[in-house]
């Protein structure tokens, strides 16, 4: 089973670390995506951009509509993901609970679709 | 190459892999051997023609491999006498009389290694298919939809555990494993709709030949039949289960797309099973696909019999699916009143929130006129699971009660 563990965080709490600090979290987040990588449970991982300079799109009546920043304005934002495949919720549960995110923010677990299925 | 020789060397894979671990070579060592000795006969065959004992030539091939290697490392080390005991005596010389008993044994004890209850599942999975079923890393991880960098991962991390285990090619396996991991690879297979099978590796077709050489191999085995004939009878149907990327229920699949050879093949099996042997799980649930594939129309199912199968493996081999399932036949021979009531004997709390138990609940409901909680529970199993194909069906059917 595959799921996305969305990583949201708050610049402001980034922004009171320390130079120490900040490379403690980089490192632990190495040593994490290390661990899921040789266990065989990553499937892909990245940090994303900030997002002020990412865009918003809308089409409405086919007119695309293209505005700066993110969708909403709000404290957290979507800081990185990453797509596991592990045996159960559980697993992906306890994953999320290491990365380091989890103890300032909150990291969203969900599970990916699958594109096969049970006849019922 | 022509796919003879292909073919030819895909069978003999895992025996000639299977007789260089007999020797007590690491597993990892032992594997590039004999990949390269593969390489060497398709280089070579399809010019020279295939050897009279084309195992044996393998086989020597992947040990004369193993010994440069040993040699290698033991003059870089000074130690050349190391090698010296090495290299079984047996994997150097010619097969015996025996071989054929021999070569299938070899196969078998390889199996079991791969699928030996103390790797974590997945692993079991990964190194069957790599080991024993010939698929390359890259195809393994395209079958489960993983980059290959991650099913790499995966097979390099089984191999290290079976060395770090200490388990050897003789340590003794469990046959009831090994059916889990072919069935688990089944149904990884058989579950795939039809927009995605064209880059996935042929699973559900891979376990049934692997299935099938167990079966040749160990013709008494009741279970081992039994598995065969349920992917037998299972796999017939696949033809009629999709309506283009939708899920086709069961009763309303067009049966005249069901593969009849399948079907007579499995049904054979189990009945031949079903007689010789002391009786099963997976020979009770062949059983009831039989009965389901030997209806003509979804109406004219024995609901009577499969209900009576379902006692039996309630009885033999009891789990919250079983009483679903059981609910089901007696929603169709009892009423839908009758389903219900053993669907509120289902008190396992791993099973309380699962799709499967609300969308059985949902369509017993609608049966049974209560049409608003019908709805209500289409919509908790669309919910619940984690299939797109799923969940379009269970809101489908929801849509449908508004």
């Amino acid at each position: 089973m595959k799921y996305l563990l969305s990583i949201y965080s708050n610049p402001a709490n980034w922004e009171t670390l320390s130079e120490e600090e900040r490379d403690g979290l980089m490192a632990e987040y190495g040593k994490f995506s290390q661990e899921i990588a040789e266990s065989g449970e990553l499937v892909d991982g990245a940090p994303l951009g900030d997002p002020s300079a990412g865009n918003t799109v809308r089409v409405r009546d086919g007119r695309t509509d293209v505005v700066d920043g993110p969708f909403a304005e709000s404290k957290e934002h979507l800081a990185g993901y990453y797509i596991v495949d592990c045996v159960s919720q559980e697993r992906a549960v306890e994953l999320a609970a290491k990365i380091p995110d989890a103890r300032f923010n909150s990291i969203e677990v969900r599970a990916v679709l699958d594109m096969g299925g049970q006849e019922m | 190459m022509s796919t003879d020789i292909e073919g030819l060397l895909r069978s003999l894979a895992p025996q000639a892999l299977g007789a260089v671990l007999r020797g007590g070579a690491d597993f990892g060592a032992a594997e590039d051997a004999v990949q390269e000795a593969l390489l060497a006969a398709a280089q070579q065959w399809p010019d020279e023609g295939v050897p009279d004992n084309p195992r044996g030539w393998l086989i020597r091939v992947a040990s004369r491999r193993l010994i440069d290697w040993q040699r290698r490392e033991a003059a870089r080390r000074g130690k050349e006498a190391a090698s010296v005991g090495w290299v079984p005596s047996d994997a150097l010389t010619a097969p015996a009389a025996d071989a054929a008993v021999v070569a299938a044994d070899d196969g078998l004890r390889l199996l079991f290694l791969c699928c030996h209850p103390s790797l974590p599942r997945t692993a079991q999975v990964a190194l069957t298919l790599r080991a024993v079923g010939g698929l390359s890393t890259g195809e393994i991880a395209r079958a489960f939809l993983v980059p290959e960098d991650t099913m790499t991962r995966r097979i390099t991390r089984a191999k290290r555990k079976l060395v770090e285990s200490g388990l050897t090619f003789g340590t003794p396996g469990s046959l009831s494993a090994v059916l889990e991991v072919l069935y688990l690879i089944f149904n990884e297979g058989y579950t795939v709709s039809a927009g995605t099978t064209l880059q996935r590796a042929d699973l559900t077709g891979e376990a049934i030949r692997l299935t099938r050489l167990l079966h040749s191999q160990a013709p008494d085995e009741g279970e081992v039949a039994g598995l065969l004939a349920l992917m037998l009878l299972t796999d017939a149907r696949s033809p009629a289960r999709l309506d283009r990327d939708d899920l086709v229920p069961l009763a309303e699949q067009d049966r005249s797309r069901w593969d009849r050879d399948r079907i007579a093949e499995g049904t054979a099996l189990i009945s031949a099973a079903l007689a010789a042997h002391a009786i099963g799980p997976y020979q009770v649930q062949a059983a009831i696909a039989a009965l389901h594939d030997e209806a003509a129309r979804a109406e004219d199912t024995d609901w009577l019999q499969i209900a009576a199968l379902y006692r039996v493996l309630n009885r033999i081999a009891p789990s919250p699916v079983v009483t679903l399932n059981r609910a089901v036949a007696l929603g169709e021979t009892d009423g839908p009143l009758a389903g219900l009531a053993v669907l509120d004997t289902l008190a396992d709390p791993r099973l309380a929130g699962h799709h499967r138990v609300a969308a059985v609940r949902a369509h017993l409901l609608e049966r049974a006129g209560d049409l608003v909680r019908a709805k209500k529970f289409y919509e908790k199993a669309a919910k619940a699971t984690a299939s797109a194909p799923e969940r379009a069906y269970l809101l489908g059917r929801a849509a449908r009660l508004s």
